[in-house]
C-alpha cells in the first residue's frame, strides 16, 4: 500500500484515496511539432527500476494534482511536491541522491555523493 | 417553497444498530471557491456567515452556520435551508470584483448523522473510510473529505458521539445502506472503545 502526503491538504493519503496520473513533467508537443516529437510525447515513457517521478491526484479528497517521487523497486516514497513546477525541487533531488547515489531519470542526474 | 421541493433524497430514512444512522432534513450548502489569500475573500465570508476562514481541514461553526475547508481554494458553507438564497446573494454582493464562485449545492447532496457511543461511531466510520479516526487524530473541528467504500464523502464530528456525513445525492441510498450495515448490531468492533 502506497501512502503519499498530499502537499495541498496535508493528509497522508493512502492509495485508494488517490488516482495515478502517469509520468511527471511531460512536455507537450502539439500542432507544428515534428512527427518524432509528437510520437515521443504520446508514447515514449520512462520505465525505470528505481527512482521515478509521477503525477497523482487526490481524487477522494481535495481534488488537487501533485507530484510524487518514489522508487519503483522498493516502493519507497522519497517525497511529494507541488504540481506547479517543471522539475523536482533541488532539495528533493538531494534527498534522493543521499539514498540512491548516481540516480538518473530522463535528463535529471543525481549526484554521486 | 412547496413541500415537495423540500424532500430529501431518502425522506429522512433511519436505522438503529449499535449506532443510530439517520438522514437529516434539507441542509443548505453553498460551495464557495476563490483565493483564500485575498483579503476581500475572507471579508466576504465574514460578512455573509460571520465566521473567519477555517484553517486547513477544519470546520468552524457559529450562529450563522458553519464554514468547512474543502481544498486550498474551496469552502463549503452550511446554513439553514431557507437561508441559502439570502446567503448566496450576500456572498455574491460581497465578492463583487473578486475572482470567485458561489454555487447553491443544497439539493445535490445528502446529509447523514451517526450517533451513539463515541468509540462505536468511530468504529462504524473506520470500517468505511481510509482515515485515522482516533480522537487524537480526528476530533471536534476537524473535517475530512475522503471516500466511504466506493463513493466520495465528507465527514466531521460536531460533538462527542456524533458524526455527520455529506455525500452526493445520487449515491444517498448507497451511503445510507453502507452506514446502516456498518452499524448493524453484531458488527461491533470495539477498537475505539
Amino acid at each position: 500500500m502506497l501512502i503519499l502526503h498530499c502537499p495541498y491538504c496535508g493528509v497522508d493519503a493512502e492509495e485508494t484515496e488517490l488516482h495515478a496520473g502517469g509520468e511527471a513533467h511531460l512536455k507537450r508537443f502539439g500542432p507544428g511539432s515534428s512527427d518524432e516529437e509528437f510520437e515521443g510525447y504520446l508514447f515514449h515513457r520512462e520505465n525505470p527500476k528505481g527512482v521515478h517521478f509521477e503525477r497523482w491526484r487526490h481524487v477522494n479528497g481535495c481534488g488537487k494534482w501533485f507530484h510524487a517521487a518514489r522508487c519503483t523497486n522498493t516502493l519507497e516514497v522519497f517525497g511529494t511536491y507541488s504540481a506547479q513546477v517543471f522539475e523536482p525541487p533541488q532539495e528533493l533531488q538531494d534527498k534522493i541522491s543521499a539514498k540512491r547515489p548516481g540516480w538518473e531519470w530522463r535528463d535529471l542526474k543525481g549526484s554521486d555523493q | 417553497m412547496s413541500e415537495a421541493l423540500l424532500k430529501t433524497a431518502l425522506s429522512g430514512a433511519s436505522s438503529d444498530g449499535f449506532v443510530r444512522v439517520e438522514e437529516l432534513g434539507p441542509q443548505g450548502m453553498i460551495t464557495l471557491r476563490g483565493d483564500f489569500d485575498s483579503a476581500g475573500f475572507a471579508a466576504a465570508v465574514k460578512k455573509a456567515v460571520g465566521l473567519a476562514l477555517p484553517k486547513q481541514r477544519k470546520i468552524s461553526t457559529g450562529k450563522g452556520g458553519s464554514v468547512a475547508w474543502m481544498s486550498p481554494d474551496e469552502l463549503l458553507v452550511l446554513v439553514d435551508y431557507d437561508q441559502v438564497g439570502a446567503t448566496v446573494a450576500k456572498l455574491n454582493a460581497a465578492l463583487e470584483g473578486e475572482h470567485a464562485l458561489v454555487a447553491d449545492v443544497s439539493d445535490a447532496r445528502a446529509f447523514f448523522r451517526l450517533s451513539g457511543a463515541d468509540g462505536a461511531v468511530r468504529d462504524v466510520m473506520a470500517k468505511l473510510a481510509p482515515v485515522d479516526f482516533s480522537p487524537a487524530a480526528f476530533g471536534k473541528g476537524d473535517i475530512r473529505r475522503s471516500r466511504l467504500a466506493q463513493v466520495a464523502g465528507a465527514f466531521w464530528t460536531p460533538e462527542e458521539g456524533v458524526m455527520q456525513v455529506i455525500c452526493f445525492r445520487s449515491v444517498a441510498q448507497y451511503t445510507f445502506d453502507l452506514l446502516s450495515v456498518s452499524a448493524e448490531t453484531g458488527g461491533e468492533v470495539g477498537h475505539f472503545g
